[in-house]
């Protein structure tokens, strides 16, 4: 009965959490008793500024370990994670700094419930056990559901942020049922302690369908088809920040867990989730392949495109190896930064009438804005994976790690959507380049600049400078989990 | 120990037929009605176990609180249920079809419901001899689980930030009440003197 | 000899061309027109000293590759000084190494190619001053002369390649120099495809040396030919002697690149694109690379017997053929490009009969005087405002008498003027122009050869040189001699070139009146000589040289005669009796006809080729294209994808019950498949 909480050194590899933590109440303080003028623009400051400095510490502070009697751990995969998680997190709110005004996320709860959100993810990703893993989805997800729904005042905003807090409660029943059908059939919450029960003997029928049930919930958090339904209405009816947060750092962390829990839990019967990881896999490119073509409103496209890219990295996990894993870590690290660079380009697009919303609001921004149009055609490009622009070397990881573990008809099938997708995108770019200018552009927040040149050269030029590090860094990650 | 047993089912079976009725009865109150009946019978079980702690909370919680609430929601708002189950019947023969196939495999998972018995209950906290039920709760929840204690505590936190951000309104014309100002206040702000001249009026 | 010096040769072209073409703009005209040029003369001067110092010096202690292997007759390969610039390919079973190989072959090669890539150059300066784009032209003449030497220096099939593609392409840039010129642009189209039909076996034959040879370096390819004695290698429906058919498809890139018959068509309407470029190009260099490819690769063609029969008729049909064609042109540079023509089918019988130092000999020579002749000619056409048709001249010798004298020079030596003193007394050496001991070496050579091919190829030779006599001084008469027929205005405003164009003639005019004389021996002298003078660069066959020599005296003679009455036709037909063509002509119209439209070999390859082509080409783009793969297959695809797409989109309605089913549903498909799958059913 020894408790972690009678020595402060023994928790070290807790220190970023409790910091987030005591930084989400201390900010929470601040806000409430500042001036309501003055003080969001500071709270999102110091919110960023914390964000960075955990992330900092989770980067540069070695200590890894098991703790809490085994509901948390701290690792190499868990490490590189949640630096992606906290960065995703905190160029959200730098997204967010000029534009919330316009959003009606100008309260200081906003950047408080990032923080708390992001507080959830890492517990996520710690997750070692199934009450932890549960307690830390459901700290992000509610999190998330007050964030949807924040701007109150919006019909689709209050819309989108119901159904997905309807939606997002029934996978939260279905994963907690699919837990307790896990627990009922081998007694253990522990993750690894359930593997260990499990490599015993044959699985039981029982621990299967509780997997089901268990992926079913962590598909719907990281938007796998089926469980993708929420992701358009959603995405669409949340301000644009708020979108962006979204299709960031939730969808790190939530694979963070998928990968954990295929791996350390059910690792003895890979056979049997690999298979719902593949249909799911195809499912989702396909399917967002296909629907994607058929969108007018730019963030219902995004939503698309983040469900696709969810199944380009699940061909990485259904490889089911370490190099699977390594390449789906960096696809995560890539798509994340895509995705922050595509939105602070379209929020950098604002006309005195509001933000750009249809794809054909785009239109001849290359003539009017070359700038962004240039940063949009090269993210454009990179989702696409051509190479030799970082989304070329996310795909190739996963489809190579596919194509070792012997799974042609899935890397096939991703090349062919990967084809049928490169259709929506161009047609963005072609949009942008080729129609005629139809809307007066706003100057750009600074910082959406800064944003805008650091992702796109870092997509540009990421085979030269990140690309080997990346693939260091995840390897080492990936290590950690075999 | 016949008589536990006689007791267990009855508790099980009223919950699940309570369940039912939650899900089929017309009547919105009815519903919430059946579900406090399947509270109870929850409780009943949980007592019939030996945790009398959670059986009194699940009843003072559940039943005193939440379902009161719910059940002044439900009659408070005029919905119309009718009209909600019209979209509903249209894709009842799926559903039940959706449902059906679930059952069948459940049932079939209880089938073969085996826990290796060196296994089973190992994680669960040994009982100690003599310790009360609130006892015993309290020694675990503070030391072996006080890391989801403090989520959850986190997770409360974020519900109360949500609940006030989603629904706190400053609206500027509402009066509030301004002890300070109450306390300061002085016979000149309030009263005037002034003398009135016959037939004239201020 | 010095390899730096070699590179530079090299590279120097390719240093000019990227400054004119990349900065061309920047720098200026003049600019780039000094760097090209100069850069090329420089070149020049080093190929000279490269040549000079390897067959005076008799080279350095070269490379003696080992022996080949197996056969009786080893195989010693040939002396040559290689330069490795860099490993180009390296895979399994191929290793290859970007070389530049020299030896005598390449050094006369590189001579020849620099020395008049320079003079063009320079020449160009003045005939194309008055164009706004001569950056651009100047960097296309030092690309193409990179390209030509990076074919003559290669080490291998795949880097000839590369140079032969490369003077393709160059060639097709200068043709269609002038692209707003619709005729320009068909007539650079028309080089291009016709010369893929012979890239086309250029490519297949030396994929074939590879498959048998074993290797695409040249040494070690020959090395092995001795093996390859009754091999077959089955290619189309049946068996052939392996080293045929390869000699055969490595012959037909040669037949394209040298305008021999069947595949010369494209070489006249090459004449569309600046004069300079013709003389370089049509004249000089590309069109010799055929020639050059046969004569390195003589000892794989020495081993089919067939092959270089083949060789010998081609070249002699050739030279015959395009002979008669030039007769009737009056289009002065068209006369010219035939004469082009017909020479290198003299070349390509020296190279048939095996006497490959006179077809290198011939080669060497042709260079310089008909270069002479096109640059003359360039030089006429610019004196009278771009003309180019010679029934519109006349007359004009003192108005630009320098060039009058260049291009008798010219004629002169192409014709084979010579005294052949070596007949009349023993120790007297002949003496004539160029032409005259290139030339005759050839007809020589076909009667020594005596063989039936020899026979045949000794008297198309001689007609041909009688034809050529005649067609060459008919160009002179039209153009310089008689009345004049030109307007007025064109007569009078006749000028003389600058010295810039005048001096590159001169230069050439030395080389075409001396270059016979001093190189005779080397070439085609005593076969101890031509064998210490090639050090087995290509295959000098003793005996052949010594037949030639000893040829009776008519034989000798022969070529002399036939050039006399070309002359005294020509004289008769265009000074004393001016009207006698015409009056021919109309007696003869079919014949005149005949030749006039060159034997309608336009008009057949557009028959068989080019309609019929077009026909399949509208019918795939019409009905294949448009209505299969854009209608069916693209549309189709398209339009499913629009419909699945409208599906899928139709999925997304809004209702969140919808979307909790859906979920719903695919947890239940998830948990039967994966019990399904999981063969716990089972």
């Amino acid at each position: 009965m020894s408790s972690d909480l009678t020595s402060f050194v023994a928790l070290a590899p807790a220190y970023p959490e409790l910091l987030l933590a005591i930084g989400a109440i201390i900010l929470l303080m601040m806000g409430v008793f500042s001036n309501e003028k003055t003080g969001n623009t500071m709270i999102v400051g110091v919110a960023i500024g914390l964000l960075a400095v955990t992330a900092v510490l989770v980067a540069i502070h070695p200590a890894e370990g098991v703790l809490f009697n085994g509901a948390f751990i701290q690792d190499g995969f868990a490490r590189f994670m949640k630096v992606l998680v906290l960065t995703g997190s905190a160029f959200a709110l730098v997204l967010s700094v000029s534009t919330a005004s316009d959003h009606n996320l100008n309260k200081f709860e906003y950047p408080v419930l990032v923080i708390l959100a992001s507080l959830g993810m890492l517990m996520m990703i710690s997750a070692n056990d199934l009450i932890s893993l549960y307690i830390g989805l459901e700290l992000q997800s509610l999190s998330l559901y007050v964030i949807a729904a924040f701007k109150r005042d919006s019909g689709r905003a209050t819309e989108a942020g119901l159904k997905y807090f309807v939606l997002g409660a029934l996978s939260s029943g279905m994963l907690l049922y699919g837990a307790s059908m896990v627990y009922g059939f081998t007694g253990q919450t522990q993750l690894d302690e359930i593997a260990k029960v499990i490599s015993l003997g044959e699985p039981s029928l029982g621990l299967i369908v509780g997997l089901v049930f268990l992926l079913a919930g962590l598909a719907f958090k990281i938007s796998a088809v089926p469980f993708h339904m929420w992701t358009p209405d959603v995405y669409e009816g949340v301000p644009t920040p708020v979108t962006a947060f979204f299709a960031s750092a939730p969808k790190v962390a939530a694979m963070a867990l998928f990968i954990r829990v295929v791996f350390d839990t059910f690792e003895p019967i890979a056979k049997d989730w690999q298979q719902i990881v593949i249909f799911v896999s195809i499912a989702s490119m396909v399917l967002a392949a296909f629907a994607a073509i058929g969108q007018k409103k730019l963030k219902r496209l995004i939503a698309y495109s983040s469900i696709g890219h969810v199944g380009f990295a699940l061909v990485g996990l259904s490889a089911g190896s370490q190099t699977g894993v390594e390449g789906v870590s960096i696809y995560m690290a890539i798509y994340l930064t895509m995705t922050i660079g595509l939105f602070a380009c379209i929020l950098a697009l604002r006309t005195d009438q509001g933000y750009v919303e249809d794809i054909s609001d785009l239109a001849g921004i290359a003539q009017t804005r070359p700038f962004i149009a240039s940063g949009i055609a090269i993210i454009m490009f990179s989702l696409i994976g051509l190479p030799p622009l970082a989304g070329f070397f996310a795909k190739w990881e996963v489809f190579l790690a596919a194509v070792e573990a012997q799974l042609f008809v899935l890397a096939v099938i991703g090349v062919l959507a990967s084809a049928i997708s490169a259709f929506y995108y161009l047609r963005v770019v072609r949009t942008m380049f080729f129609d005629e200018p139809n809307h007066q552009f706003i100057k750009t927040p600074n910082e959406l600049n800064v944003v805008i040149a650091l992702t796109a050269a870092l997509i540009v030029t990421y085979g030269l400078t990140v690309g080997g590090f990346l693939k260091d860094v995840a390897g080492i990650a990936a290590g950690s989990l075999f | 120990m016949t008589l536990e047993i006689a007791f267990f089912y009855l508790f099980a079976a009223t919950a699940i037929l309570s369940a039912v009725m939650v899900i089929s009865s017309r009547n919105p109150v009815h519903s919430v009605m059946f579900l406090i009946l399947a509270f109870v019978n929850g409780a009943g079980i949980f007592m019939l176990a030996g945790a009398e702690f959670l059986a009194l909370l699940l009843i003072v919680v559940y039943v005193g609180a939440v379902m009161v609430l719910f059940l002044f929601v439900v009659m408070m708002l005029d919905v119309d249920f009718a009209q909600l189950r019209q979209g509903f019947l249209q894709y009842a023969p799926l559903g039940a079809m959706v449902g059906g196939i679930l059952l069948i495999e459940l049932i079939m998972v209880a089938g073969s419901f085996l826990v290796a018995p060196e296994v089973a209950g190992s994680s669960v906290v040994p009982f100690v001899e003599g310790m009360s039920n609130t006892e015993a709760l309290g020694n675990v929840l503070y030391t072996r689980y006080v890391y989801l204690f403090e989520a959850a505590g986190l997770i409360l936190l974020v519900a109360m930030i949500g609940a006030i951000v989603l629904t706190l309104r400053h609206k500027p014309h509402a009066k509030r009440q301004d002890i300070a100002a109450q306390v300061g206040r002085k016979r000149e702000d309030a009263v005037e003197v002034v003398s009135v001249e016959s037939g004239k009026g201020i | 000899m010095n390899h730096t010096l070699l590179q530079l040769i090299v590279f120097l072209p390719l240093l000019g061309a990227l400054i004119a073409g990349l900065l061309g703009r920047s720098i200026g005209h003049r600019t780039s027109e000094i760097v090209t040029s100069g850069l090329l003369v420089l070149a020049a001067l080093f190929s000279w000293i490269v040549f000079l110092q390897w067959t005076m010096g008799g080279g350095e202690a070269a490379h003696h590759a080992e022996a080949g292997h197996g056969g009786d007759h080893a195989f010693v390969a040939a002396e040559s000084v290689k330069v490795e610039l860099f490993r180009w390919i390296s895979t399994a079973g191929l290793d290859l190494k970007w070389m530049i190989r020299a030896d005598t072959l390449t050094a006369v090669m590189l001579v020849v190619v620099t020395s008049v890539s320079s003079l063009v150059h320079i020449y160009s300066i003045g005939y194309m001053h008055e164009d706004p784009h001569r950056s651009r032209f100047f960097a296309y003449l030092s690309l193409f002369t990179f390209a030509m030497l990076m074919l003559v220096t290669a080490d291998n099939f795949l880097q000839m390649f590369f140079g032969w593609e490369g003077v393709g392409v160059a060639s097709y840039l200068l043709i269609g120099f002038w692209y707003k010129k619709p005729s320009a642009n068909a007539a650079a189209m028309k080089a291009f495809i016709v010369n893929r039909v012979g890239d086309f076996g250029f490519a297949l034959g030396i994929f074939a040396a590879f498959m048998m040879l074993g290797s695409i370096d040249f040494d070690s390819a020959f090395a092995h030919v001795a093996d390859m004695e009754g091999k077959n290698i089955s290619f189309l429906w049946a068996e052939w002697d392996a080293m045929t058919v390869i000699c055969l498809l490595l012959f037909l890139g040669a037949m394209g690149k040298s305008a021999q018959f069947l595949l010369h068509t494209w070489l006249p309407d090459a004449m569309e694109g600046p004069t300079p470029v013709s003389a370089l190009i049509h004249a000089a260099t590309m069109v010799t690379a055929g020639v050059f490819m046969v004569a390195r690769l003589s000892p794989m063609f020495e081993a089919s017997e067939t092959a270089m029969t083949v060789v010998v008729y081609v070249g002699a049909i050739t030279a015959f053929f395009a002979a008669t064609v030039g007769l009737v042109q009056n289009d002065i540079k068209r006369v010219i490009a035939y004469s082009t023509c017909s020479q290198l089918g003299y070349m390509f019988v020296a190279l048939g009969l095996g006497a490959y130092s006179a077809g290198i000999f011939h080669l060497f020579t042709h260079a310089f005087f008909k270069a002479l002749l096109f640059l003359g000619a360039g030089s006429v056409i610019h004196a009278m405002h771009h003309e180019q048709d010679m029934r519109k001249m006349g007359g004009i010798k003192d108005k630009v008498p320098l060039t009058y004298w260049m291009m008798m020079i010219g004629t002169l030596a192409l014709t084979g003027v010579g005294l052949p003193l070596h007949l009349l007394v023993d120790a007297l050496p002949n003496i004539g122009f160029a032409g005259f001991y290139s030339k005759d070496s050839i007809i020589e050579a076909a009667y020594g050869a005596h063989t039936a091919a020899g026979g045949f190829a000794f008297w198309a030779l001689v007609v041909a040189a009688l034809f050529t006599s005649f067609y060459s001084w008919r160009l002179v008469h039209l153009t310089f001699h008689g009345e004049t027929r030109a307007s007025k205005e064109t007569f009078d405003h006749a000028h003389e070139s600058p010295m810039v164009m005048l001096v590159p003639l001169f230069v050439l005019a030395a080389g075409a009146v001396f270059a016979g004389y001093i190189w005779y021996d080397s070439f085609f002298g005593h076969a101890e000589h031509v064998e210490h003078f090639f050090k087995g660069a290509v295959v000098v066959d003793a005996e052949l040289i010594d037949a030639a020599h000893h040829v009776p005296t008519w034989v000798k003679l022969s070529a002399t005669f036939a050039m006399i009455i070309g002359f005294v036709a020509a004289w008769y037909f265009y000074i004393a009796k001016p009207e006698t063509p015409k009056t021919l002509a109309k007696e003869h119209a079919g014949l005149y006809a005949f030749l006039l439209n060159k034997w309608y070999f336009d008009e057949l390859y557009d028959f068989l080729f080019v309609r019929p082509a077009k026909w399949i080409g509208t019918a795939l783009w019409r009905g294949f294209d448009d209505w299969f793969i854009d209608g069916v297959i693209v549309g189709g695809i398209a339009r499913r994808v629009k419909d699945i797409t409208s599906q899928v989109v139709r999925l997304q309605s809004g209702y969140l019950y919808h979307y909790a089913l859906a979920m719903l549903i695919g947890v239940a498909a998830l948990i039967t498949w994966a019990i399904a799958a999981g063969g716990l059913l089972g």
